[in-house]
């Protein structure tokens, strides 16, 4: 069982609502959710669409194909019917749509007269729509009217009656006229947890205690701000929404020098503009957490579509050499374990980190059974209390073994806490004196960088263990490749090494990746960039180039399964 | 109680004769004579020789970039609000690179002492306008004279109704304490003007020059009179009034926040077990 459902209409239709209802819906249901939206940059209007892909095995890619169309407006039909399956059906109220469609695979479902006359209210449409589709797949309401329920807790007794009636009715029809319906479902299962890109960044960051969140609102980088500011008065955090980007990393530098866990989020313009907070995190060696949404660029670029294009940016920001961490999540699971491990490691070493992603992965959901807290880190490494108090003496920016200096909260003891921009000395303030400074480069650069690359987990090795065909990634191409190589492994020796902790870059020794590279017959690439920049930067790491062999998609869109595979296939067949 | 042996700090590297001799000195005596200790606040600062400042005196210290102090005072102060925190500027500093962080720190009215050291031109690299130069000053980058208008930080405070609009004088070192003093003891954002000449770069507004134009505000006037006290901001010119042009009594952006009202965030601790809550949410 391998299902897609997709919900097409114009901006505002409530397109997102019935797609976030039937994912839920259907994960609560036990199945395995995988969501996908396409929109544009605009409130009212235009195309856009939420697409669903279920099944009774983990799924973690969109597929071309499409079994269920809803389509709220005409345009939804000539873009999409093409896609349709062999025993697809498009589901749509004639009354939306200029002409009525008599082929076999259309389904005219009154959705307005059906939430008008049994839910008292046409905007009851949507609601009648998912349970049309779940009527549709033989699966019953009792989820969704407990999903209304929650819902509409706050909307009145009348609100939610209506909107059950509305769904049943939606339902009702659906199973009575779809005589062309076939799809079977497996039984439910446990229910799942549906979590998106974004929710798994912030709800990381929480985890993580987080208590300082700054930024200024750029997609695909917004989600995380709100998710957090929701989240303010239960966990104890302070979401500020800056004036701009400079100043919401210079903010959260603050905070964060002031003795609290701090992070930043934006998107390739706006960490254009936080290059010198970048830098200046880096000389001042205060702990910063920096969540960098990939969008198509350059400048404005593609606001609401998707590209893994800033990573060399990234890698090279902030100006003057320090060192820097950066994780690549290739699924919400990663994201929410690596912005833990983020706050962890810049808190450790006091320098930035940054967890890189795209607004693929920001918007797409998954489903897991569940995330282990007891896998999350925390250590709380700043002089505070009694240990501060007692000490002799302290220096902010002191020479240690191995380079980190005692992290002191300012005001919590008569020690004073002192940085600066400025090259300094280990109490933190000016100097020019060269010893001093070479004795710095050495502590800030050469003491941590190897300590912090001994922390860097090896790049995942998925499939054959030796491996004919390599396929490498990183980031948000992470379920797809996956899936290709689920498909292909029946026949090929093949595997999928994905890297989500590129820098610093991963030690051999955890796994020998050079080796795996090496000894395969044939190692692609794959990036949603036009330049591969990740080839570049294991070619600038290791030695090893790519040739020819590399997938590159920068259309702003990101690979489907069925279009990878066929991309790979063309690869596999020039051996 | 602290001594003023307590806030000696490094050899400044000013000029010999420099304004910001006179405001280091008014406001050591100022903190010592409030009972603050060197532990309590935190000064932020940016680039330029003002920025310089809290290396010269005794306190905990973030001296960042150009024009960046007051997001980073801001995150200081939202991080932990019982900490004093000041911001050290220079005119260009503040009102020329950081001029849109002065506008959102204002209409905040986060609890910072802003204390901005306005010698009118830019000193550390040598001479150029800054944005209070006088209009038609000739200078290395504008042969012909500054075109802009002279900002007018006053009547900018109070057209923002910023909560604190004071000016001093670096050549009245009493006076400027007492100011000093009245800004740190305000509830609310103050934005403290120190004119300071500059002795190596502005041959125009020299202790000389301002010595012949300012004066105190009369006892009897009333900074709570936002109009008056708008006509008052745009005395420029034959007499410069020194004293607290405006001020009010808005509520602070602390004051707003839930999270921060039993304990500053900084002495909260973390409780790993609520996260359980919120990824129910996620089922």
């Amino acid at each position: 069982m391998d299902y897609t459902i997709k919900i097409g209409g114009e901006a505002g239709q409530g397109i997102q609502t019935i797609g976030g209802s039937l994912a839920k819906a259907l994960s609560r249901s036990g199945y395995h959710v995988f969501t996908h939206q396409d929109y544009e940059s605009r409130v009212r209007g235009g195309h856009n669409f939420y697409q669903i892909r279920f099944s009774d095995k983990p799924v973690s890619a969109i597929r071309e194909k499409v079994d269920i169309l809803v389509a709220f407006d005409t345009e939804s039909i000539l873009r999409h019917e093409t896609e349709l399956t062999v025993n697809g059906i498009i589901i749509y109220d004639s009354s939306f749509h200029k002409q009525k469609h008599n082929e076999p695979y259309f389904l005219d479902v009154p959705f307005s007269d059906l939430a008008l006359e049994h839910g008292g209210n046409k905007i009851m449409l949507n609601t009648a729509a998912t349970g049309a589709v779940l009527g549709m797949l033989g699966i019953e309401t009792e989820i969704l009217i407990g999903l209304i329920k929650e819902d509409f807790r706050t909307k009145g007794d009348e609100i939610i009656s209506g909107n059950i009636k509305a769904a049943a009715a939606g339902h009702e029809y659906t199973k009575n006229k779809c005589a062309k319906c076939s799809f079977t479902i497996t039984e439910p299962s446990n229910k799942k947890m549906l979590i998106n890109g974004t929710e798994a960044i912030g709800l990381g960051a929480i985890a993580s205690g987080c208590k300082f969140y700054s930024a200024y609102p750029m997609t695909p980088a917004t989600g995380i701000m709100n998710y957090i500011a929701d989240k303010e008065e239960e966990y104890g955090i302070i979401v500020e929404q800056a004036e701009d980007e400079i100043s919401a990393i210079n903010m959260a530098l603050g905070a964060s020098f002031a003795g609290v866990r701090a992070m930043t989020g934006t998107s390739g313009g706006g960490f254009a503009l936080m290059q010198e907070g970048v830098s200046l995190a880096g000389m001042t060696e205060t702990p910063i957490v920096i969540a960098l949404g990939q969008r198509p660029g350059p400048a404005t670029g593609l606001p609401t579509r998707t590209e893994q294009a800033d990573l060399l940016f990234l890698l090279h920001s902030g100006h003057g050499e320090f060192p820097k961490i950066v994780f690549a999540p290739g699924t919400p699971e990663q994201a929410f374990y690596l912005t833990n491990k983020a706050f962890e490691l810049s808190e450790k070493y006091q320098v930035p980190a940054f967890v890189i992603t795209d607004q693929y992965l920001a918007d797409t959901q998954w489903t897991y059974d569940s995330f282990a807290s007891d896998k999350i880190k925390y250590v709380d490494r700043r002089l505070r209390g009694d240990e501060l108090t007692k000490l002799p003496e302290y220096r902010r920016h002191a020479f240690t073994d191995s380079g980190i200096s005692p992290l002191a909260v300012p005001g919590a003891s008569r020690h004073l806490v002192v940085t600066d921009s400025d090259e300094h000395d280990e109490d933190g303030h000016i100097t020019e004196n060269a010893e001093t400074r070479n004795k710095m480069v050495e502590k800030r650069l050469f003491k941590k960088m190897p300590l912090i690359r001994e922390e860097i987990s090896p790049p995942l090795l998925y499939g054959d263990k030796e491996p004919d065909i390599l396929l490498v990634g990183w980031g948000s191409t992470y379920g797809v490749i996956k899936e290709v190589v689920d498909i292909l492994s029946n026949e090929k020796r093949i595997a999928m090494l994905h890297f989500s902790e590129i820098y610093p870059f991963p030690l051999e020794k955890k796994l020998n990746y050079l080796s795996l590279l090496n000894n395969s017959k044939l190692a692609i690439c794959i990036e949603n960039n036009a330049t591969c920049q990740f080839a570049r930067l294991i070619k600038a790491e290791t030695g090893y180039i790519f040739f020819e062999n590399e997938i590159k998609k920068y259309d702003g869109r990101p690979f489907t399964l069925d279009g990878l595979l066929g991309e790979v296939n063309a690869h596999i067949r020039r051996l | 109680m602290p001594t003023l042996e307590d806030y000696k700090g490094q050899t400044p590297a000013w000029c010999p004769g420099c304004g910001n001799f006179n405001i280091l000195r008014s406001f050591n005596e100022a903190m010592v004579e409030m009972g603050i200790e060197p532990h309590q606040f935190t000064i932020v600062s940016g680039i330029g020789q003002a920025a310089k400042f809290p290396h010269y005196t005794k306190c905990n210290t973030f001296n960042g970039l150009h024009g960046r102090t007051l997001p980073v005072a801001t995150g200081i102060r939202l991080a932990n609000h019982e900490m004093i925190v000041m911001a050290v500027a220079g005119d260009g500093d503040c009102y020329g690179e950081g001029g849109n962080h002065l506008l959102h720190a204002i209409r905040r009215n986060v609890n910072v002492k802003l204390f901005v050291h306005d010698n009118q031109v830019y000193g550390l690299t040598k001479g150029q306008a800054s944005p209070t130069t006088g209009e038609g000053t000739k200078t290395k980058n504008q042969p012909f004279g500054v075109f802009s208008s002279q900002l007018n930080p006053m009547a900018l405070g109070v057209a923002l109704d910023c909560s604190f609009v004071a000016r001093g004088y670096a050549g009245d070192s009493e006076h400027l304490k007492g100011l000093i003093k009245e800004a740190v003891h305000h509830k609310g954002f103050a934005l403290v003007d120190i004119l300071q000449p500059c002795v190596s770069f502005n041959k125009v507004n020299t202790y000389k020059w301002y010595g012949e134009r300012v004066y105190h505000i009369e006892p009897e006037y009333n900074p709570e009179d936002r109009l008056k006290a708008f006509e008052r901001s745009l005395e420029w010119g034959d007499k410069i009034p020194l004293g607290i042009i405006y001020r009010n009594n808005r509520h602070t952006y602390e004051d707003m926040i839930p999270v921060i009202k039993e304990s500053p965030l900084v002495n909260q601790s973390f409780d790993l077990s609520k996260l359980e809550a919120a990824l129910k949410e996620f089922y």
